[in-house]
């Protein structure tokens, strides 16, 4: 009996420090909290794999009221959401490869009129099918708007032919959908690029989170600051290794890309090298600013994981982007795994250009930047 | 590689008036506090080149402090003054380039091999063949055979051999130690002051912090801080006689128990026990005998006079400093 009351007293006094030491250590505390806060929010409100209201481009060359009806009826099943109204077919192409729209629909010239005579003409639908779910859904709902209301309403009723019965009627006009990219629907076509990013996100801030604190935690930090060395040197020469290694990374998982899993190279090789370089260094450059901050090398893990966190639930590549409620949308803006992702998927699916990235080379860039600033700024050159 | 090499001697040292010493370190009114403690207060003082200067104080007194901030790795609150003849406010990459700082704790990548740790130096200094300078640096250590051993499986004694050899290979004007014997065997202390002595006599300054009395021996001029404030300075005999202190040393049986007995009387203002003896010590004549004459009916008590020693001088300075910081 005795000794089981001594065990006791031993186990709570291990207990008592255990949460001595836990309440001290804030960062391992604070991610106690805000990991499961953050994906209650994230997995509850944010994600969604149903998308809906989806961004849709219009080319219209006519302007009937049947052919506004019609759009009218699309944006009324909810998938859909007219955001663009492009007047040639060049401007369309460049909205679904930069991909600010998902879907392009077409109404040919004289639809109107090819409906009145009952030659039953066809609106041509081009989807983006880089990430199959979230066009699935939407161009099957398509498919019903023909059958169920607008067979039912106006078009149908008015504007059939003479004498003939509603029932064995062709339909008035139909969808032609053109799932482009990836019109197989393969799921490895969208995600093994979008490793790319993610591999590279966690390696390379892993690597230069724990670069600066291991040399605070070993004592070398001191006789480092006390060489004629500056900051921004120790800064570059920290980076640079990892760079090549980034490099190498990439050209590892592309290579597999290709050879194992046929993902397709339609546009420029050379033009992904550079942009995967400067998702490189501006993953460097966070790990790098995370370093900074942290105490010791734990949190500068535990910092790593709260970031990636939202960069690979936000950024679509697990979930569609355009999914997703316009705050999480703006704060996966603010991601570089999401920048870069619209540029891999681009340039290997879809051919992008670098006019069609523009926006997002524009928004990476300046994510690097500001992680440079802050990341030499917080490098303390003294001891103080 | 084309590192920027400061010149140093484009800064030529101010002559002060009525005065030809070449000072290496010479600093006024160094104040310096984290947060709402102040580690060092009002700190002045004075090195001569190609001398050996010892820094003594208890745990926690502010000799690290004052060394990260004659080396620039700390910004004084207060204070100014010069390293080298440079400004240790606006000048500190230009100083480090002429300063080796052996930390208190080893801080060579534990990592790297030995011999990549002294190309890894010799290289963010600037030293034109980086694989000689290693070399050189690794026959002078007498670390041959070892060249290609991690720094971090070394002995604590090549541990800390390595690190002085790391620190002057760069060739500096001034070396500033912290602690560099704490837990290293009285041989290789031995060698460890040899060293030091032979680097002086080449003209290097050396400042260097220690705890043991016997070390501070070995210095040409000490001084002596704690709780911030520089309390004495100067030669070893000069801070003994400075003190202005009178001993007697007391021989007898409980020398535990005695020295409790002694710590109350008035007139005695110092003692500690050493051995089977009791040092006892004040700085009024009369009023120490006078306490002593106390005793004189214990016949089991032998009393001799003693001169004091620097550690009695440094107990009675921490006494002292105390009493004042309370």
């Amino acid at each position: 009996m005795n000794g089981v009351a001594a065990s006791l007293r031993r186990i709570g006094a291990m207990i008592r420090k255990e949460f001595i030491q836990l309440m001290r250590d804030r960062v391992s505390f604070a991610s106690m909290v805000s990991i499961p806060l953050l994906q209650l929010i994230l997995f509850g409100y944010a994600i969604n794999t149903t998308p809906r209201h989806l961004p849709t481009a219009v080319l219209a060359y006519d302007q009937s009221s049947l052919a506004r009806s019609i759009l009218a009826a699309i944006e009324n099943t909810k998938y859909f959401s007219i955001i663009h109204h492009p007047v040639n077919e060049a401007e369309a192409e460049h909205l679904l490869r930069s991909g600010q729209v998902l879907f392009v629909v077409e109404i040919p010239a004289g639809f109107e009129r090819a409906v009145r005579r009952g030659e039953s003409p066809s609106l041509l639908v081009s989807a983006d099918a880089t990430d199959p779910v979230a066009s699935t859904s939407a161009l099957a709902a398509l498919g019903r708007l023909v059958e169920t209301s607008v067979r039912r309403e106006r078009f149908n009723v008015d504007d059939a032919p003479e004498g003939s019965g509603l029932e064995q009627a062709p339909p008035p006009f139909d969808f032609r959908t053109h799932p482009r990219y990836n019109p197989a629907a393969v799921t490895q076509l969208n995600i093994v690029p979008g490793l790319l990013g993610t591999i590279l996100t966690m390696t390379m801030l892993i690597f230069t989170a724990l670069s600066v604190t291991r040399e605070i935690e070993r004592g070398t930090m001191e006789t480092l600051l006390a060489m004629p060395i500056r900051p921004v040197e120790i800064m570059v020469g920290k980076i640079a290794p990892y760079v090549m290694v980034g490099a190498m990374q990439a050209a590892m998982i592309l290579g597999a890309a290709v050879l194992l899993f046929d993902v397709p190279v339609v546009g420029n090789l050379a033009l992904l090298t550079v942009l995967t370089g400067l998702f490189i260094l501006t993953n460097l450059s966070i790990g790098y600013t995370f370093s900074t901050l942290a105490q010791n090398q734990l949190q500068a893990v535990q910092m790593t994981f709260m970031y990636f966190l939202p960069n690979i639930l936000l950024s679509g590549f697990m979930f569609p982007f355009a999914g997703m409620p316009t705050w999480a949308q703006w704060i996966a803006e603010t991601l570089p795994l999401t920048h870069y992702l619209r540029m891999v998927r681009g340039i290997l699916l879809k051919g992008a250009t670098s006019a069609d990235l523009a926006q997002n080379i524009v928004g990476l860039s300046v994510i690097m930047l500001v992680a440079m600033v802050i990341a030499v700024k917080r490098f303390r050159q003294t001891l103080d | 590689m084309s590192a920027h090499r400061e010149p140093v001697e484009a800064v030529p040292l101010e002559p002060r008036p009525g005065r030809d010493v070449d000072y290496a370190i010479d600093v006024q009114g160094l104040s310096k506090s984290f947060g709402p403690n102040r580690v060092v207060r009002d700190l002045s003082m004075r090195v001569k080149r190609g001398q050996i200067y010892g820094f003594l104080g208890p745990n926690g007194s502010g000799k690290t402090t004052t060394i990260r901030m004659l080396c620039g790795l700390l910004t004084p609150d207060e204070g100014h003054g010069t390293c080298l003849g440079m400004d240790i406010l606006t000048q500190g990459r230009a100083i480090r380039r002429h300063v080796g700082y052996m930390t208190q704790k080893f801080s060579l990548y534990a990592d790297l091999s030995v011999q990549e740790n002294l190309e890894f130096i010799a290289r963010i200094y600037g030293v034109p063949d980086a694989k000689k300078a290693a070399g050189e640096a690794i026959a002078s250590l007498g670390l041959e055979g070892r060249e290609r051993q991690l720094a971090g499986d070394l002995s604590g004694g090549w541990k800390q051999r390595l690190a002085l050899g790391a620190c002057i290979l760069p060739k500096p004007q001034l070396l500033l130690l912290d602690e560099p014997t704490a837990g290293v065997d009285p041989k290789a202390r031995r060698e460890f002051w040899a060293q030091i002595h032979d680097l002086a006599a080449a003209g290097v300054t050396v400042l260097v912090s220690t705890h043991y009395m016997d070390e501070a021996e070995r210095c040409h001029e000490i001084a002596y801080i704690a709780y911030g404030e520089l309390l004495a300075q100067g030669t070893v005999e000069e801070v003994v006689a400075g003190s202005a202190l009178h001993m007697w040393r007391v021989t007898g049986p409980d020398p535990a128990g005695l020295a409790r007995e002694l710590m109350e009387v008035p007139g005695i203002e110092l003692v500690a026990p050493f051995g089977t003896s009791v040092h006892v010590g004040g700085r009024d004549r009369a009023a120490l005998e006078l306490a002593i004459a106390r005793f004189a009916a214990r016949e089991e008590l032998v009393w001799r006079p003693d001169s004091p020693n620097l550690e009695d001088v440094f107990i009675d300075l921490i006494n002292r400093s105390r009493d004042n910081f309370r």
